[in-house]
């Protein structure tokens, strides 16, 4: 299936949860945080939110700014 | 020491917050943290880069268990944006001290009070403490405190143009009115903007370019730690009144 993360395209296994695409992106995932279809997955929900086709994702993190 | 700055209820020995954009690199970075003293740094939430999402990491370089991280809602126009951008980063990092700013344009980068004050509503509401980045209005400085506000933090100049404290007697009558800490957030150019803000009373001092593009950003931090605590003693201690004839150091009594 087709799920779109930070705005582009991206192919996940049917019936993936956030957990997976959590580890397909980094093995640190320490500071960063997930909104899916704009609400926020808390990290204890990780694992039992599953996808579905068509999903927006914004997965952020910090980085150096004022 | 006694003197500390407090903020919702923590305390900092440093009244210097610095920023952690604009450095040449995350180390370098992290090495001018260490020399301003700075106990607090300010942080942006932004994308994963998805084609490299394991590429240097600020929190690698300065980390949250040695600062207390302040996300900031750079780059946000309206209050929602703002609203979501920090319950991104408490998500992301687990605080709920925040620095808020809603901006009004690209070219000025002028806090827009309204969304301001809307926003900080919101966030207080749901829980966060939240430091508000404003203009030096001591009319909206005033709500923005009386709507919960923890620091109250206008600007000395623009965001980012180094142009020091264009009105000092807004930030003194914002000083005079506030019961919560205010602290100069933008506008320092260099070590004597600091020195001034403190002097003016101000709690504390936010910077970030006046450290990040100085020709050597270490060296700067430096000049700018001694400055705030300079510039808070200076206060402290109650300057003398200003004459406008000369008086003597020296005894005029025993003159040969």
């Amino acid at each position: 299936m087709q799920v779109f993360v930070n705005g582009d395209p991206l192919e996940l296994k049917d019936g993936a949860r956030v957990s997976d695409l959590v580890a397909q992106l980094t093995d640190d995932p320490r500071g960063i945080a997930i909104e899916l279809n704009r609400e926020i997955v808390p990290k204890s929900k990780h694992g039992e939110t599953s996808l579905t086709e068509g999903d927006r994702l914004e997965v952020v993190q910090f980085v150096g700014g004022g | 020491m006694t003197d500390k700055l407090i903020i919702a209820g923590r305390e900092y020995d440093s009244r210097l917050i610095i920023g952690t954009g604009k450095y040449k690199s995350y180390a370098q970075n992290a090495e001018a943290a260490e020399a301003a003293g700075a106990e607090m740094v300010t942080v942006a939430l932004r994308r994963v880069n998805l084609s490299n999402p394991d590429e240097d990491r600020l929190q690698d370089h300065v980390s949250p268990e040695t600062y207390t991280y302040l996300p900031n809602t750079a780059g946000c126009f309206t209050a929602d944006e703002a609203v979501r951008t920090l319950r991104l980063a408490r998500e992301a990092g687990g605080w709920d001290l925040v620095k808020l700013e809603v901006l009004s344009d690209q070219k000025t980068l002028y806090p827009d009070m309204e969304e301001t004050l809307s926003a900080a509503k919101a966030l207080i509401a749901d829980g966060f403490q939240v430091m508000v980045y404003c203009s030096d209005d001591p009319v909206y400085a005033k709500k923005l405190e009386e709507a919960g506000c923890c620091a109250i933090m206008p600007l000395g100049s623009l965001i980012g143009s180094g142009l020091g404290i264009q009105n000092p007697l807004n930030i003194r009558l914002i000083v005079e009115n506030a019961r919560v800490p205010v602290i100069v957030d933008a506008g320092v150019g260099t070590a004597s903007d600091a020195a001034m803000a403190m002097e003016l009373g101000c709690d504390g001092v936010l910077m970030n370019t006046a450290i990040a593009e100085a020709k050597d950003p270490v060296r700067m931090a430096k000049a700018m730690k001694h400055a705030v605590i300079a510039g808070r003693e200076a206060y402290l201690a109650g300057r003398m009144g200003r004459k406008r004839y000369a008086d003597p150091s020296s005894p005029l009594a025993g003159l040969i």
